[in-house]
């Protein structure tokens, strides 16, 4: 996956959609650009490309100008459907007859509301054009009259030609015409352009790059026509006129804008596409505008209110035709109708859109800016998160879209890329076995036994809900890791980033022993990886896959360091002693081969043949007096749990047999027909009789946590699948190594059919078996065995009926019973059978089969397909989905997942770009998800209900009133107080629980991951829990509008004069309600800070304050018409009986809503409620004991090296290249070396042909690798257990004799086995199916087995103990508080 | 985001350490547990009970009496002259006797009621013209179109107060008389101080005088075609109580906010006996000056005497809302306390 056209074309349409509809109207030029059919580019000629116009380099992603700002933006806004509304609103009010309100009660939100998303639109703006501003004022030199100038990228044109140096931008999409570098080829880099890393080559056609210099350069006047400005990174076809002939251009020849040259001093290029064309802008499109469940609900909400205010419009216009008829018409002698009005039901019709607008309250404006402002202050919350800061990358979160906050808390699905997200892409030399004996592993285990004693351990097993059952070991303090081998006294060229830990092997290498120096002799010598060396001794490797950078980074530290290399020599510095080696051949790596070797001649002439490959390879190629060490190796290559190993073999060869093999592979290579099967012939002709030297284990490295968060995100319910680019073999050791799979997955399905056929057999003979197992295991309980089975037989029928109905749709029941089952279970499917699964006919098995599994991996899938893996569960599962990666590939699932995350830092920043959220570590997903997710989810509904509770309160008073006031659309309030209502007095304090609350804090959330719960099932703010604030809503308003009612409607002042005057009456209403809602805030609010208090005081003080304000005489004198409640506030307020009132509505209001929430909490609490209680008893304890415990604790969470001990009992050798072939080539022709390199060597070109035409006939003729079930090393079954994997009894014995020195996953079944051990849960326990069953093993009965501090998921495992305590204490009463206590007291 | 701070180091774009922006600023976490819930339930409710049956003895103590004079006795001949709007501008008096049980200590306020009167109207609250009531000259002249149809008179004469409300004012008057043993004895009504402080001296002023009359200063107006009077002729002995700030019509202006209401037609003046502890028992009658006509919408007239507390007329509502909110509230909070006994105690849901 290196060269960028290896891409398939289908990739792209997903990965980079095109999106251009935004820039229509903005950018005139693109529009020409559509109509372009071919461009014509004639080479220093800007007279001739002025005739096309073609867009110039500068590029534009702003949207407004100062001028253009305000029409623009008002009228994007205008067409968000709630501003139209109000604007609509606001042109009834100004009827006369209709308007009930003052326009200003429309108004003074609407601008508020329109001015404060016009800030944010503007300042986002100005840093699009200070953006733009930067990148088009970049400097480039540019030949223009035969001499570079410095120009601006901005006045870059089409048809100039442009030097680039080494390391710079490339300013435009080039045609690469020459390069210092002989044969014309440049080095890129095109991280931001598709996400990777590694260095691609270009080359300029052949006649140009002779031109060379500028001075040539500048005469040069060749014509280009090519296709129009299109979006395919990988693709671009041309003809270049020159001199009479014809070239052929491909994207071979392009450099396109965005890319980085590297390894190349200069090179000259010729600009084809410029600013808004290049193939960046044009992939750049805006993202797919995502919305949140609860915006969809809310939206449909909304929608329902509106309907509700039609119908109290309706009831309220009825009563009013029915008063006007019947009371109205005999008042007319006081009160004529208005001229237009001449009979009931006209004024019906009137007083129905006067009451829309006086009832227009309960969708208040001021709900979609509250709502954006909270989710502002989420994802500013998630910015600024510590926890979430990498401090090696510099790069803290960042929420870039402020959108989907809420969402973050009801992830159901992750599905996660591999390299680079779960895998930091780095490869250590982590373990070897030299001759029999093995190096580089036991060092962790001894290293913390040693401190064993001084500590207390203790072993925990929880089992949940979701099989998701994990065995954590406990470190109650740091651990100490052994020390680093210090290698700078043995070598001087040692790289000091190399990290190895054993200092047996070192020891070995410098005592001297021959099969130690063969080994790192051989890892020195048999690779493809090309040195730099700056200066003396500071060398710098080139590896191209990063399994060979460690590999001769690791030979390099123990003494045999790789110096240089020509296409005929290799030079090493051996033990401080340099040799050089020559090269006689490079029988290079290939897919099928998984092997490599290289065939040299040392200074004393003897030939030797050095091999390193996939241990199933390899090991058939042996001398067969090799045997006793095969096996042993084979052994040690049998406990490498998730490392990529390799075999490593020699072969002494004679002279003759040299020469005549020398001889065959010359034929062979000459061989026009079936080269390949011939070459491949003849290496396997030489690798034959091979002695073994040893094997070696490397790392591929996770990224820091990543099993703990997994652990910890699994717990939480949460299902994550792994995509990826990689092989099969490469994915499963992640899933192991990353614990999603792990020894007690009681099965792993690979499916890897190459037919539809093929790959439904193997769904359903999955599905078929995981029924079995889980029927097997159910059985084994004593409760609910007889549902199970009866269940059980159901399906097995159902399953085995499937098999006639082909193709046709799943049968629901069977679906259903899917659900259910609870097993360990893995899929693992590759990319081709992936194809068949997503067909239409097969979506269903396939997402009842996946989902019933615990883990879910897809290797060798292609970015599309991850896009439509996303898809198909969004599609079938209704669960909110997240996708996290790093890379190009990435881009499509982060753009199709609701939520899209992008890991920064690493690869390019493609994925960052199109993410929602980019963070450095993938161990952040857990805090993002538990902790801000969670926060999110849970404000965002508190802020919801309560909000739709204080509007309804609010409004629906004014429906009571209507029926005192003969429905004519009277006001209950002042029109100032319902202006203000939503966005002075009741806006703050609800604006403050929606950022601030917290029901938790964020530590037990991560500790208790099943608190994620309600969010998934999205329990917090749905159809039913909107209904109850209604209820509650218009029962206040009830309240509110009677009470008063009631009290007022007789009662006098003190001094006699009456106060049911309609002014007392809305004073003493609107007191009333703040108050109430102001308590009710109150109730709702978990979490009071000082912010909280302030806003709810705050609020209830302005409201004091405003009301008087607006109530005093100053006002009343200059605008007597407008505040004519002059003094209400002053007499009403001081009554007594006013007060008495409002403490009544209050009580009444508030009660019903306290008893019920007792209720819930004392009969039905939450685990949230059960959380916040156990930390309240905590404190109290806490303070009585005078000391705090917290502290210790949380000192243990922060600990994570990120440096897991290889662990686990099974054999999951892979071979571990990640190669890719053709650099063998590549190398012995010598074309990728600097001519001052070459020129030591007397170079002959065997290779007549570039090695590019090589490698893209190689390309043509291989078959895939893995694409046939041969060429998979790992047997491709279905259903039969894979051997390797299921191996419980080593469990066993590990829990028992054996330190355990793996984090063990117990399937609930074998918990039974574990009765043995001491306290160990009963069988029920796991049958409690909603709580965790503990089982416990006090340190001290297995001293020494731990490893791993699983920082955060111990402490989940601490604060489970509570909850499991009710199921477990039946059996084991005494030991868990016991440890309890015992945790307490550190 | 935010202002970025150039701090040097690999540790530049690290979020600052503040309380604040890591969401651990200090905080009370109140929990509902029945140790703060049932007290609380309890002292409500104890709270509710007192202040219910202090309130209720202290309503005990007044006095009030209803009096409905639409069609009582001679008024009904009134009544049905008013149903006739050709002998609206007649005068009619009728009288109304009643007698009092029960002497009414204390002060006595003396009230008319309507029923059945539309104050709260949405067109009809609108139907007024503050700026004309606190004497702008442009606005004397010039009535907001609010008022509409009772802005101007058929030669667009300036209606001074204009709209409905001021043209519907309440125009019975009334005469109360003590038949004491000794004798009729008028008793003698205190008229004025009817209003809110600030209505009368902030909200309705007069227009300035520069030394002219109140008759000079509305020349040019008219008066509400319901009015017998102009405005300025509403007291002519009181210039402090003529034209907009006028008792009555101030009191008229304090729109009610439902449509059976009462408003203040004056209080007892107690300086002469009897009066001096309030109302003797005994009979009394009201001269009524019967104007108001209710019959059109129905309505009923009434006249309310009553005495007052320290919160007010007479209000049984109070009392018995907070007794009755008080019992409801100790219902609750003994089920919480019963739930919470057997099901709940100690945290026991809590422990799981």
């Amino acid at each position: 996956m290196t060269v960028l056209n290896e891409i398939p074309d289908k990739w792209f349409p997903i990965v980079l959609p095109l999106h251009r509809k935004k820039k229509k109207g903005l950018d005139g030029k693109s529009k020409k650009a559509r109509t372009e059919e071919e461009r014509k580019v004639r080479a220093n000629d800007r007279e001739y490309n002025e005739k096309f116009q073609y867009a110039s380099n500068c590029i534009m992603t702003s949207k407004y100008n100062i001028i253009t700002f305000l029409p623009v933006n008002l009228f994007e806004q205008f067409q968000e459907v709630a501003n139209t509304y109000f604007l609509f609103l606001l042109i009834l009010q100004l009827i006369p007859q209709i308007s009930s309100l003052s326009w200003f009660t429309t108004i003074v939100p609407l601008a508020l509301v329109l001015s404060i998303t016009a800030v944010k639109d503007a300042t986002d703006d100005y840093f699009r054009h200070k953006s733009d501003n930067q990148v088009n004022n970049r400097q480039s030199q540019v030949l223009i009259r035969g001499s570079l100038q410095n120009e601006k990228w901005m006045h870059v044109r089409v048809g100039d030609i442009i030097k680039l140096e080494n390391n710079q931008f490339v300013a435009a999409d080039l045609l690469l015409l020459s390069s210092s570098e002989p044969h014309g080829l440049c080095y890129i880099e095109t991280a931001e352009l598709d996400g990777e890393t590694n260095m691609k080559v270009r080359q300029s056609v052949s006649v140009t790059a002779e031109l060379g210099d500028p001075n040539n350069l500048a005469s040069f006047n060749g014509e280009v026509v090519c296709e129009p400005p299109n979006n395919k990174l990988d693709r671009f076809c041309g003809t270049l006129y020159w001199r009479d002939k014809k070239y052929t251009l491909t994207n071979q020849n392009m450099l396109l804008r965005g890319c980085v040259l590297r390894n190349t001093e200069a090179c000259y290029g010729l600009v084809i596409f410029a600013g808004p064309d290049t193939k960046l802008m044009q992939n750049s499109g805006c993202t797919k505008f995502k919305r949140t469940s609860i915006d969809r609900l809310m939206n449909t909400l909304v929608l329902w209110i509106f309907g509700f205010l039609v119908c109290m419009g309706v009831i309220l216009a009825v009563g009013n035709a029915i008063w006007e008829r019947e009371v109205g018409s005999l008042f007319q002698s006081y009160l004529p109708w208005d001229p237009p009005v001449d009979n009931f039901m006209f004024s019906a019709f009137l007083s129905f859109w006067s009451y829309v607008i006086i009832l227009n309250t309960v969708v208040p404006i001021s709900l979609y800016v509250s709502v954006e402002v909270i989710r502002l202050g989420h994802s500013y919350f998630i910015n600024w998160d510590q926890q979430m800061f990498c401090s090696q990358c510099n790069t803290a979160a960042e929420a870039r879209t402020t959108t989907l906050n809420e969402e973050l808390g009801q992830v159901e699905y992750i599905f996660s890329d591999k390299t680079g997200t779960l895998t930091q892409n780095i490869m250590t030399f982590n373990k070897c076995s030299i001759n029999g004996q093995t190096y580089g592993e036991v060092t962790e285990p001894l290293a913390t036994q040693r401190k064993a004693g001084t500590f207390s351990f203790f072993f925990l097993h929880i089992s949940s809900l979701q099989c998701n059952s994990i065995n954590v070991i406990m470190v109650p303090s740091s651990p100490v890791y052994p020390q680093k081998l210090d290698f700078t006294g043995l070598n001087p060229l040692a790289d000091p980033d190399f990290c190895f830990y054993d200092d047996k092997l070192l020891e070995s290498v410098k005592v001297g022993d021959s099969h130690t120096q063969e080994f790192f002799r051989l890892l020195s010598l048999c690779h493809t990886v090309m040195s730099e060396e700056k200066s003396e001794g500071e060398l710098v490797y080139k590896a191209q896959s990063p399994d060979e950078g460690a590999l001769v980074t690791a030979a390099r530290n123990f003494g045999f360091v790789f110096r240089s290399r020509t296409p005929g020599t290799i030079t090493t510095t051996e033990m401080g002693r340099t040799v050089t080696y020559s090269l006689l051949a490079i029988l290079d790596f290939n897919n099928i081969r998984k092997r490599m070797s290289v065939i040299v001649r040392n200074p004393e002439g003897r030939i030797r043949l050095y091999c390193k490959g996939a241990d199933t390879v390899l090991l058939e190629r042996l001398h067969p007096c090799n045997h006793e060490l095969m096996s042993i190796t084979s052994d040690h290559l049998n406990v490498t749990d998730g490392l990529r190993t390799l075999a490593l073999a020699y072969r002494d060869l004679t002279g003759d047999e040299w020469e005549a093999w020398s001889e065959s592979h010359r034929f062979a290579d000459k061989a026009t027909n079936y080269r390949e099967d011939r070459l491949a012939a003849a290496y396997d002709e030489i690798e034959q009789d091979m002695m073994l030297l040893g094997a070696t284990a490397i790392e591929d490295k996770l990224q820091e946590g990543v099993p703990e968060t997994i652990a910890v995100l699994s717990l939480a319910n949460i299902k994550i699948w792994v995509l990826t680019g990689d092989k099969q073999e490469t994915a499963v050791n992640i899933g192991y190594s990353c614990k999603m799979l792990t020894d007690d997955t009681a099965e792993v399905f690979i499916i890897s059919g190459h037919t539809v056929q093929s790959v439904r057999q193997e769904l359903r003979k999955a599905r078929e078996r995981m029924v079995e197992l889980s029927r097997a295991r159910d059985g084994g309980k004593e409760d609910g065995t007889e549902a199970w089975v009866g269940v059980g037989d159901g399906t097995a029928v159902a399953a085995g009926g499937g098999k006639q109905l082909q193709g046709s749709p799943f049968p629901p029941p069977h679906a259903n019973l899917m659900d259910n089952i609870s097993g360990e279970f893995g899929l693992v499917i590759s990319g081709h059978s992936l194809a068949h699964a997503l067909e239409a006919d097969m979506e269903g098995e396939f997402v009842s089969t996946a989902c019933a599994c615990k883990a879910v991996i897809c290797c060798r899938v292609t970015p599309l397909q991850k896009a439509q893996v996303v898809e198909l569960i969004k599609k079938h599962k209704k669960a909110v989905t997240l996708a996290i990666g790093d890379g190009a590939n990435d881009v499509s699932m982060i753009k199709s997942a609701h939520i899209g995350v992008g890991i920064s830092g690493q690869e390019g920043i493609q994925a960052v770009l199109a993410s929602d959220y980019s963070f450095a570590q993938f161990r952040f997903l857990q805090r993002l998800l538990l902790v801000h997710g969670r926060w999110s989810y849970l404000r965002m509904c508190r802020f919801l209900c309560y909000f739709f509770y204080k509007n309804f309160a609010f409004t629906m008073v004014h429906f009571w009133f209507g029926f005192f006031c003969g429905f004519s659309a009277q006001t209950v309030y002042d029109q100032y107080f319902i202006t203000l209502y939503n966005i002075v007095y009741t806006s703050l304090p609800v604006l403050a629980m929606g950022i601030f609350d917290q029901d938790v804090p964020d530590q037990r959330n991560l500790e208790y991951p099943k608190l994620y719960e309600p969010g998934q099932l999205n329990l917090l703010f749905n159809k039913r829990e909107f209904f109850i604030c209604i209820a509650q809503g218009i029962y206040t308003s009830v309240v509110l509008f009677f009470v008063p009612y009631a009290m007022l409607s007789d009662a006098t002042q003190s001094n006699g004069v009456p106060l049911a005057d309609y002014q007392s009456f809305a004073v003493t209403t609107a007191t009333a309600l703040v108050i109430v809602v102001s308590v009710q805030i109150g109730l709702d609010t978990g979490f009071w800070t000082v912010i909280n208090h302030v806003f709810v005081w705050g609020s209830l003080g302005s409201y004091f304050t405003i009301m008087l304000a607006l109530h005093s005489q100053s006002l009343f004198r200059i605008f007597p018409n407008q505040f004519h409640f002059v003094g209400s506030a002053q007499n009403t307020l001081l009554q007594p009986v006013v007060w008495l009132t409002i403490a009544l509505a209050t009580a009444i209001c508030i009660v019903p809503v306290l008893a019920f929430r007792f209720l819930k909490l004392d009969l039905k609490p939450q685990l949230s409620d059960t959380v916040r209680y156990t930390q309240l008893v905590r404190q109290k304890r806490r303070k009585l004991a005078g000391r705090s415990a917290g502290g210790a604790w949380r000192g243990v969470g922060s600990v994570s090296e990120g440096r897991l001990g290889a662990r686990g009992g099974s054999r999951r050798s892979g071979y571990a290249f990640a190669h890719q072939e053709g650099f063998g080539e590549l190398i012995t022709s010598g074309k990728n070396m600097r001519l001052s390199s070459l020129a030591l060597a007397n170079f002959a070109s065997r290779h007549s042909s570039g090695w590019i035409d090589t490698l893209r006939r190689k390309k043509n003729t291989h078959t895939p690798p893995c694409t046939s079930g041969e060429c998979s090393p790992a047997p491709s079954i279905i259903s039969g257990s894979v051997p390797p994997l299921s191996n419980s009894s080593s469990l066993l014995g590990g829990s028992q004799d054996t330190p355990i020195e793996e984090e063990t996953v117990t399937a609930a079944a074998q918990t039974s086995a574990l009765t043995t051990a001491p306290e160990a849960a009963a069988p029920q326990a796991s049958a409690q199916a909603s709580t965790a069953a503990p089982v416990r093993h006090h340190g001290t009965d297995s001293p020494g087995g731990w490893t791993l501090s699983l920082g955060t998921v111990q402490e989940a495992l601490f604060g489970w103990k509570g909850i499991s305590q009710r199921t477990s204490a039946s059996n084991s009463p005494g030991p868990p508080s016991v440890a309890k206590e015992t945790i307490q007291m550190k | 985001m935010g202002k970025e701070k150039l701090k040097p180091g690999p540790l530049a774009r690290r979020p600052d350490n503040s309380a604040f922006k890591q969401q651990r600023l200090p905080a009370w976490s109140p929990m509902l547990t029945a140790n703060t819930v049932l007290p609380f339930f309890y002292i409500m409710s104890s709270v509710c009970l007192l202040l219910g049956v202090w309130l209720l003895l202290t309503v005990q103590s007044t006095h009030e009496l209803k009096l409905d004079y639409t069609e009582m006795g001679d008024c009904a001949r009134c009544f049905e002259m008013r149903k006739n709007v050709s002998s609206a501008a007649q005068d009619c008096t009728c009288t109304v006797g009643f007698s009092i049980e029960k002497a009414f200590k204390g002060d006595v306020f003396f009230y008319y009621g309507l029923r059945n009167f539309h104050q709260n109207l949405r067109r009809y609250m609108d139907s007024r013209d503050d700026g004309q009531m606190v004497g702008r000259k442009r606005r004397l002249k010039n009535p907001t179109s609010y008022c509409k149809p009772f802005d101007r008179d058929v030669n667009g004469v300036p209606i001074v107060p204009c709209g409905a409300i001021a043209n519907s004012i309440f125009n019975d008057s009334f005469t109360l008389t003590y038949l004491s043993p000794s004798g009729p004895v008028d008793v003698s009504l205190i008229r004025k101080g009817l209003t809110w402080y600030t209505d009368k001296n902030i909200k309705y002023r007069n227009p300035k005088t520069d030394n002219l009359s109140l008759a000079e200063e509305f020349e040019g107006t008219t008066r509400p075609p319901y009015w017998q009077k102009l405005v300025y002729q509403l007291d002519p002995a009181d210039p402090t109580n003529n034209g907009f700030v006028n008792d009555d019509l101030i009191v008229w202006m304090r729109e009610a906010a439902f449509p059976n209401f009462k408003k203040l037609y004056g209080f007892l003046q107690r300086a002469e006996k009897p009066f001096t502890n309030g109302l003797p028992k005994g009979n009394y009658t009201i001269q009524i000056s019967y104007n108001f006509p209710v019959q059109p919408f129905q309505g009923r007239k009434e006249v309310v005497l009553t005495t007052l507390t320290w919160f007010g007329g007479q209000n049984h509502f109070l009392p018995i809302a907070y007794l009755v909110t008080s019992s409801l509230i100790l219902v609750t909070s003994v089920v919480l306390t019963v739930v919470w006994w057997k099901f709940g105690k100690g945290g026991k849901n809590m422990e799981e």
